[in-house]
């Protein structure tokens, strides 16, 4: 079984810098992190790996820094890494991801499974796997907390408000993984050192892949950010800044004159 | 693609002080874009005085169409509340645009819910009503909603952002090569350029992002449950109900579903009249156990930050904000929360927030309408003694 999972860089922390002129962020200079998310779709194809054979690719589009979230992926257990690192992408939207990422596994040869985790925490779109599977014209299945084999292909349990549905599918197709599906896998030094002895991070250009810049990065994406702003913000409620017995009594008189205890 | 008709182009270097982006030089006495730079603003298009730059739309969809249309999803026949509220902002955005609010809805037997979007304020109703389109399928739903979008041509199209407005929507726009914005928290028209203005809290940080789509149709966005106000419904509306004919046959089927409904954990955080909450400052699954004696006595439920469901200190269906839920207590009391954007996001429809933290300048006290400046350790306990008493 061939699987490829789709790993996003993310900052690590929420105190995100934006270049306020074209409203994109600025990556450089912040801690990364693989989008917690993917570790769990990085999981669900080494269990997949397991028991079917097989290869996974761990596919990023980001900058050079990225190399970083997939040298993590190959001491997860991942076989090969490969980076999608082109200026030309460059402020690419959810569609222009989609078109990358989907140029690329079509170089690299569809696959049977394809995963992505459920959302990123920068964007937090969760649109990227569903655009990627269209891209590539196969299934997918969104925000799936159980894999099961069946016959040749697989039961899928996804979240929906109800509880949750239950999808057949056969590959190939394309899963976007929820946290509730696994407990990823922290790599021992072993792994960590064994992966960087043994194993390689391919980087790929736009022109490797053969994607075109009409559609690629901000130059390809629909959508632009028109502007970023801080909302002014309103005034401040009435504060309580006595000794603590006397804010909390003037707390509960408030409580009271909003009728939401009885008085 | 922009594209300058050298032809046309009289070398006047006007579009070279247009272009905000630098994009453009003169090459050989005519204008040239740098297509890696320029971002299909538009800007040199307005001022070329001889018409020689154009951009060519790669869409599938022209921008002809002003309307509006809303996807209204049934589940098990009922409609959701989201698509309810997506009616309320469609009407307004429809008006903005001197537009009709049109939606659509995949099922079987909609007669009766056609009438509720009516009420609602949909001005055409679209039912697709055929056995076996009860459930949600991804394959189907999408060849649907294409083809109504490619017949309708409309302006904007709005999804609600639920498990299948966020499985549907996006593959939607891919297929249509157009944009898509997650999670809105703000749509209006703007006034001038007459697009939509998609704004959603971004990156952290008390940022806030205004998104267009410039150039592509239909402009496409998803609103999360809770966001917007629900509309009265008022039955002396009316609306045209046209039952829309798929006119190629549906696609092979490649998913079976069956919807197994699954009583969690009774978690009615949507519901709960009084939410006491907890963030990084509450510092321990113990002080946790204190917010939920305080939520007892006041009849409510707990719920958390961001941070702290990343620290375990409480499940993360008890999540309030952008990605966890939107809630509309009556009270909602925000313990050791620093008030993000994120955070605020979901608390919007919130009657009375109160808020205890040890930073008088925490954004959280600009949404609350009274607060303690205190150690929650120290204020909860005697708020709980205050109150038994
Ligand atoms: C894309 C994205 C989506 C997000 N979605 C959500 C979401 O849905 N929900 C959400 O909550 N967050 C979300 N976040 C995270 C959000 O940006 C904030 O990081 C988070 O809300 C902060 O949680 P907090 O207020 O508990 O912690 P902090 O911001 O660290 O604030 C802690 C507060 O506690 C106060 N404090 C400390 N000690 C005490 C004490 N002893 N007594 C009283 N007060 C004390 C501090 O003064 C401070 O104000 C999202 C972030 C991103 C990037
Ligand atoms: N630049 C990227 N490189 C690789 N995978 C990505 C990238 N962006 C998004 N993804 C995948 O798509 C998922 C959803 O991302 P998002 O739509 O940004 O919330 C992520 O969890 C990844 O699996």
């Amino acid at each position: 079984m061939k699987i490829i999972v789709c790993v996003k860089q993310v900052p690590d922390t929420n105190d995100v810098k934006t270049d306020v002129e074209t409203g994109r962020i600025i990556r450089e200079g912040v801690v990364s992190m693989v989008n917690p998310d993917d570790r769990h779709a990085m999981e669900e194809a080494l269990r997949l790996r397991q028991k079917h054979g097989g290869s996974v690719i761990a596919l990023s589009m980001g900058p050079m820094q990225a190399k970083n979230a997939l040298m993590q992926m190959l001491a997860m257990g991942a076989d090969e890494g490969y980076l999608l690192c082109d200026p030309l992408f460059a402020g690419s939207d959810t569609w222009a991801t989609a078109y990358a990422l989907g140029t690329c596994i079509q170089h690299l040869g569809l696959p049977d499974v394809i995963l992505c985790g459920r959302q990123a925490t920068d964007g937090d779109t969760a649109q990227v796997g569903p655009q990627l599977a269209e891209y590539l014209g196969i299934p997918q299945v969104t925000q799936v907390r159980a894999v099961v084999e069946h016959g040749a292909g697989f039961r899928v349990e996804a979240f929906m408000e109800e509880g949750y549905r239950v999808v057949k599918v056969a590959p190939p197709l394309l899963l976007t993984v929820s946290s509730e599906c696994n407990q990823p896998r922290y790599p021992n030094m072993i792994q960590i050192v064994q992966a960087h002895r043994k194993k390689k991070v391919t980087v790929l250009s736009a022109a490797d892949i053969g994607a075109l810049a009409e559609f690629s990065g901000l130059n390809g994406s629909p959508t632009r950010v028109k502007r970023v702003f801080v909302p002014a913000p309103p005034p401040k409620g009435e504060l309580f800044d006595g000794p603590p017995h006397e804010a909390v009594e003037a707390f509960i008189m408030k409580l009271k004159e909003y009728h939401l205890v009885p008085s | 693609m922009i594209a300058v008709d050298v032809d046309a182009c009289t070398g006047c270097a006007l579009c070279l002080g247009s272009c905000p982006f630098g994009a453009i030089s003169m090459v050989r006495e005519k204008a040239s874009v740098d297509r890696e730079i320029c971002t299909l603003c538009g800007a040199c298009v307005e001022i070329c005085p001889d018409g020689a730059i154009s951009i060519k739309k790669a869409d599938i969809i022209s921008s002809e169409g002003k309307d509006v249309l809303i996807f209204a999803e049934q589940r098990g026949g009922e409609l959701a509340r989201v698509s309810l509220e997506l009616l309320g902002v469609g009407r307004g955005l429809a008006t903005d645009c001197g537009s009709t609010l049109h939606a659509f809805i995949i099922g079987e037997n909609l007669q009766v819910v056609s009438e509720k979007l009516i009420h609602c304020g949909a001005q055409v109703v679209h039912p697709v009503d055929l056995p076996g389109l009860s459930d949600y399928r991804t394959s189907t739903y999408t060849q649907i909603a294409c083809s109504i979008i490619t017949r309708l041509r409309p302006g904007i199209v709005l999804f609600g952002a639920t498990a299948r407005g966020r499985d549907l929507a996006p593959r939607v726009a891919q297929r249509l090569n157009t944009g898509l914005t997650a999670d809105c928290t703000e749509l209006s028209i703007d006034p001038v350029e007459k697009i939509l203005l998609q704004t959603r809290p971004t990156f952290g940080g008390n940022i806030m992002a205004t998104i267009i789509t410039p150039s592509r149709r239909p402009q496409m966005a998803t609103v999360r449950e809770g966001v917007m106000e629900l509309p009265e419904p008022d039955v002396t509306l009316t609306g045209l109900v046209k039952p829309f004919a798929m006119e190629t046959p549906l696609e092979g089927i490649h998913e079976f579903c069956e919807v197994i409904h699954e009583k969690r954990r009774a978690v009615t955080l949507g519901k709960a009249k009084i939410i006491v909450a907890g963030g990084r400052g509450v510092g321990s699954p113990q002080g946790f156990e204190l917010l939920g004696q305080l939520a007892d006595l006041l009849g409510g439920e707990v719920a958390g930050s961001r941070v702290a469901v990343e620290k375990q200190w409480i499940e993360r269906e008890r999540q309030v904000g952008q990605t966890g839920s939107a809630v509309a207590p009556d009270l909602y009391i925000a313990c050791g929360i620093s008030g993000s954007v994120q955070h605020r996001a979901g608390i919007k429809g919130a009657r009375v927030v109160a808020a205890i933290n040890t930073d008088p300048d925490a954004p959280i006290f600009h949404r609350a309408n009274f607060g303690i400046v205190g150690d929650v350790r120290e204020i909860i306990p005697l708020l709980i003694a205050a109150l038994k008493s």
